[in-house]
């Protein structure tokens, strides 16, 4: 049975997936990392994605945020077919529409958490004035007022995670992908950005799509979507949040 | 958008402060190098132009032997205070013929010594190496014939030797012979080839042949010739005379030269030319390995900056955008260390001209040429390494460690 068509409604999905393969390498060291992937997600989700390590999770989500293409399948955003984009129209969606957050939070070294934030928006060719006032708000949002001149070595990780997030938001994008976003912080601080998560979504209408290992994270999510081998294995609201 | 590059790049070049310095030193290196050494190299051969220039174009160098190809050349049969004679007896047009043979002697005066060049010739040595008596005299017929101990002192020898004391009347020694200084020469400074000419004494060439080098040769013969005459002339009556007086067969070469002072002029000027060549291949090297300096620092940078690459592409930044900062970043660093390069570069050339007293040449052409060269390099090894980079998906520059 096919999940997916749980969620289907008449409103153009945000994102829809059909039948989405990415196969790394070729003949026999061809590695089949996703063989068909249907997946629908609406506008102001909160989606969980699980599943064991090789699962496919990250593939999928680095093919989601436009960081990767997929080999087969087609992928539309806001009804618009990204497989048929070009290089510069991808990264003109990632530009106006998509923030990622790294397990690795992929900060510039030796570069102000100040600086980080305000990175996408020098390519939106913001203003400095607008640049510096944004960013500020968005490090506020992340609870990082004070820390604006400290560069990533002299943040813990969980602040670096957070600059990661104010990077990603500082946008105002529709959707937010965050791949293992907690994968390398202690508990503690997993649900301060869970909750920075949370409020993001319910706040904010901004779309969520997280890929975690832990049940308990996964937990404040309003939709469980499990990968196994490539493929989505089960799609279901969570009880509890739904 | 290009200003918001040029802030990006320049902030990058301020990030990395140490890795800036590098590439910069590189090219600064580069540039000096070729710049100085091709300077220097033009000075020194304007200067032989000019000196030989004030030479005079009437003197005549007859040297035995003579190179006949590369690493082939004649017997070299050393001429005869006779052949010499016979040049001023027999060839029309001579105003004055010196034999000379000289040799490197330490000069011993007192407790003082000194190393110089001491010449046995005759008086029209003075004439044809247009120099003049400051004190003293010259040698009588009597001396050049007998071979007696006098000498005629050079200032620098006399300096060296009898610091501020009267040279006129003492007796030097150069090895076993002690010899009387009857005359000074006036000084005359430097030589074409940056030779001290005061740093000489001369003897009668007899005393020479007889005292110092025991044999009768002659090591070259110096004819000037007179005022209003054509050179080529002179130059072949010696030839026609030497090749009789050598019992030369028509079909035998010369194993002698002859040289004007047009020859000798390239002569050295080839020479110059040569060192100039020489010292340019040197400064291309220092170049090259600059560059080769700057190509590593800049794919160093490169690779490890492409995980700043995907940052940039993941957050929205065009291909484009990143291969332009870049491309800044490059300019800024190459020109920056070009034009270090050049200050850096005239303010050493002008200050080196002046120890090695040659004169200060400005060549525009290899300023241009060194600045071009290391810019290119620095532009070339910066860009191309991130084209690389910013073609990729963004999570493939992530992903590189
Ligand atoms: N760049 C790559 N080259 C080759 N194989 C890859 C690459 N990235 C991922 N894979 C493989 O694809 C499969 C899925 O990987 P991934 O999407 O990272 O899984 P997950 O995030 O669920 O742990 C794994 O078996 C992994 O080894
Ligand atoms: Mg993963």
């Amino acid at each position: 049975m096919n999940m997916t068509a749980v969620y289907r409604t008449d409103k153009q999905a945000l994102i829809e997936l059909r039948g989405v393969t990415k196969v790394y390498g070729s003949g026999q060291a061809a590695m089949h990392a996703l063989r068909g992937v249907d997946l629908r997600i609406d506008e102001g989700e909160f989606v969980a994605v699980m599943g064991p390590s090789g699962s496919g999770k990250s593939t999928c989500m680095n093919i989601l945020g436009c960081l990767d293409t997929s080999t087969a399948g087609t992928y539309w955003f806001k009804g618009v077919e990204v497989n048929r984009l070009t290089r510069n129209q991808r990264t003109k969606l990632r530009r106006f529409y998509l923030g990622f957050v790294f397990q690795g939070f992929n900060l510039l070294n030796r570069t102000s958490a100040l600086e980080n934030v305000e990175l996408p928006l020098i390519y939106r060719g913001a203003s400095a004035h607008e640049r510096r006032h944004r960013a500020l708000e968005a490090l506020r949002t992340v609870g990082l007022e004070g820390w604006e001149s400290h560069t990533p070595g002299e943040l813990s990780g969980g602040q670096q995670q957070r600059v990661a997030i104010a990077r990603a938001i500082v946008t105002g994008p529709t959707v937010l992908f965050a791949d293992e976003p907690t994968g390398n912080l202690d508990s503690a601080r997993s649900h301060e950005i869970l909750e920075l998560l949370n409020g993001l979504n319910r706040e904010q209408g901004v779309t969520i799509v997280m890929v975690t290992h832990e049940q308990d994270m996964a937990a404040h999510a309003k939709r469980i979507v499990r990968f196994l081998d490539g493929l989505v294995e089960s799609d279901k609201p969570n009880i509890r949040n739904a | 958008m290009l200003w918001n590059t040029m802030i990006l790049a320049l902030r990058e070049i301020r990030r990395n402060v140490l890795r800036s310095v590098l590439t910069i030193l590189g090219i600064v290196i580069g540039v000096a190098a070729v710049i100085i050494m091709v300077t220097i190299g033009g000075g020194a051969t304007v200067q032989v132009r000019q000196q030989i220039a004030g030479m005079g174009s009437n003197l005549l160098m007859v040297t035995p032997g003579k190179r006949l190809g590369p690493g082939q050349s004649t017997d070299n049969v050393p001429f005869k205070e006779a052949d010499s004679r016979a040049i001023a007896r027999d060839v029309p047009a001579v105003a004055a013929v010196a034999p000379v043979s000289s040799q490197s002697i330490q000069a011993i005066f007192g407790n003082q010594n000194w190393t110089t060049q001491v010449s046995g010739s005759n008086n029209q040595y003075l004439q044809v190496t247009n120099r003049s008596i400051r004190s003293g005299r010259q040698f009588t017929d009597s001396e050049l014939r007998s071979g007696a101990a006098v000498c005629i002192v050079g200032e620098t020898v006399i300096r060296k030797l009898f610091g501020g004391q009267e040279a006129l009347g003492e007796k030097i020694r150069l090895q076993k012979l002690s010899c009387e200084v009857i005359g000074l020469l006036a000084a005359k400074g430097q030589s074409t080839m940056g030779t001290d000419q005061d740093d000489i004494v001369v003897i009668p060439l007899s005393t020479f042949q007889r005292r110092i080098a025991g044999n009768q040769d002659v090591g070259f013969i110096q004819v000037s010739v007179e005022e209003g005459v054509a050179t080529e002339k002179v130059q072949n009556d010696i030839v026609r005379l030497l090749r009789e007086r050598r019992h030369l067969s028509s079909s035998d070469d010369d194993n002698f030269n002859v040289m004007d002072m047009k020859e000798i002029a390239q002569m050295l000027t080839g020479t110059t030319r040569m060192l100039t060549a020489l010292l340019s291949a040197v400064a291309a090297v220092s170049l090259l390995v600059g560059g080769i300096g700057i190509m590593n620092i800049m794919l160093v940078s490169v690779t490890e900056r492409t995980r700043e690459i995907g940052i940039r592409l993941a957050v929205g930044a065009l291909e484009s955008e990143v291969l332009m900062q870049f491309l800044v970043e490059a300019v800024v660093l190459s020109s920056f260390g070009g034009l270090a390069g050049i200050v850096l570069a005239l303010t050493t050339s002008v200050w080196l001209a002046g120890i090695l007293r040659v004169p200060f040449v400005f060549n525009g052409g290899i300023v241009m040429v060194a600045f071009l060269f290391s810019a290119a390099v620095g532009v070339i090894f910066g860009y191309f390494p991130a084209l690389k980079a910013a073609r990729l998906d963004p999570i493939e520059a992530l992903r590189h460690e």
